[in-house]
């Protein structure tokens, strides 16, 4: 294959116009355990697959979803290490630019600015890109919710609701479905939606699960244990009684 | 020309800073707030180098914030005060030092109420009361009179009064208005401007 060439240096595109390494860093991307944003119109929520610890391990609570800043919190897929050099450079950033222009930055400012910086090493000799990708989401200071994705080579969307990491298809395909507008203006719903396309993928329950909310003018909250074990109760009736539906249908 | 007065008790710490903001003879405003607020525990009272004030005590406040993104726990008020000295010292021997005196208050739950003073060659020491200015001369003495460690905020409210007053006799330069605000277990509150008004009656 024409690729075992042109994929040592980053700099170096193939001759059919891909940079391998940014492809392989997405591949690295997709091994990372799974992270879903879901946004409503009072609340975004953020969620992570937590990856069971080993039996002689302390469990840290939090660690695949960190606060930029007060108004913005990221999850991410992929290289945990990549992911803690980015989520420095942000944090100084989001104050830096408090310190210039006075206000809070905007979802759009910070997350051009973590693309850019990964862009920047997509393009320069001698280092590799980030193989990560986030999910940052939040309220900007005139109150409007966002989610925006980023992804190694350093591009950025906004979506509505998305996934990244591991089975992040199934769970793309799963918010397509059932993300329902109207819907997203209840709390209950929104979380609810998230819950369950993380449940589509995450083996084991609410054990597995980490869940950030974020609400309009108030700190990030991240869900207790219990609180999220009763609405995965919630999602699982809700399932039960829909299979029950279509059985009698039949 | 400008003055900040602090005195930290048993439960509290009060600030006390004038709101005259001047250019050589000409006054610009009576209503200037000259505290910082670094963090929900922490509150600077500033003066100095015009400018020279705004641009440290923002760039203390948003390393301040900082530190508390990415530790999860803000900083202790000695920890935030060694800090904001070794800023300063930094900056004495560069090119264009900051040319601020100040007064650090600090509440935490482990020190309780702290207060400290800070000049512009990066000294500092922690103390019971402390001025800056020509102002804080006249008030020193009044607060070596009648300091005690456990004044309620009332008294050490009418301290700080009797401060001004003397100030407003005896210096040269008038302070009418001086900003007060209290620091405690609760967080930062503003208490009422002293005005040389409500003085004389």
């Amino acid at each position: 294959m024409g690729s075992a060439r042109y994929d040592r240096a980053i700099t170096v595109f193939s001759p059919d116009g891909h940079l391998f390494q940014v492809e392989y860093a997405q591949e690295a991307v997709k091994k990372g355990s799974t992270a879903v944003g879901v946004r409503g119109k009072n609340l975004v929520i953020l969620g992570v697959e937590k990856k069971s610890v080993a039996k002689l391990q302390e469990e840290r609570t939090v660690r695949k979803i960190c606060l930029l800043d007060d108004h913005v919190v990221m999850a991410f897929a992929g290289l945990t290490a990549d992911a803690r050099i980015l989520i420095n450079r942000a944090r100084i950033e989001c104050q830096s630019h408090k310190l210039t222009v006075e206000d809070p930055v905007t979802l759009e400012y910070i997350t051009r600015y973590i693309a850019g910086l990964k862009q920047r090493y997509t393009q320069s000799n001698g280092r590799r890109p980030f193989g990560i990708s986030c999910l940052l989401a939040g309220f900007d200071f005139d109150g409007t919710p966002h989610l925006y994705q980023t992804d190694p080579s350093g591009t950025y969307h906004e979506w509505k609701a998305n996934a990244t990491g591991r089975n992040a298809k199934t769970v793309r395909e799963f918010l397509e479905k059932n993300y329902n507008l109207e819907e997203m203006e209840d709390e209950e719903k929104v979380i609810k939606l998230a819950i369950r396309a993380l449940l589509e993928v995450v083996q084991s329950g609410s054990k597995n699960l980490e869940l950030a909310i974020m609400r309009r003018g108030q700190p990030m909250k991240m869900l207790e244990v219990d609180e999220i074990e009763k609405h995965v109760a919630a999602v699982e009736k809700e399932k039960e009684e829909e299979a029950e539906k279509k059985k009698q249908k039949k | 020309m400008e003055c900040v007065l602090g005195i930290s008790c048993n439960d509290f710490v009060i600030l006390a800073s004038d709101m005259t903001n001047a250019h050589s003879i000409l006054v610009n405003k009576q209503d200037e707030d000259k505290m910082f607020k670094l963090s929900d525990r922490l509150l600077m009272a500033v003066t100095g180098e015009s400018g020279d004030t705004t641009q440290f005590a923002e760039y203390i406040e948003k390393n301040i914030q900082l530190y508390k993104m990415r530790n999860g726990y803000e900083l202790s008020p000695p920890a935030a005060a060694n800090f904001t000295r070794r800023n300063l010292a930094d900056s004495l021997r560069s090119r264009s030092p900051y040319m601020v005196n100040f007064l650090l208050a600090g509440y935490s739950e482990r020190t309780g109420p702290e207060l400290y003073w800070m000049d512009y060659l990066a000294s500092m020491i922690k103390t019971p009361f402390a001025t800056h200015g020509y102002g804080g001369m006249f008030s020193i003495a009044i607060m070596d009179r009648y300091y005690r460690p456990d004044l309620t905020e009332e008294e050490a409210y009418d301290i700080l009064k009797k401060c001004v007053a003397e100030i407003q006799k005896r210096l040269i330069i008038n302070l009418p208005n001086f900003q007060v605000k209290v620091l405690d277990k609760n967080g930062i509150r503003a208490l009422n401007v002293i005005k040389s008004q409500n003085l004389t009656a």
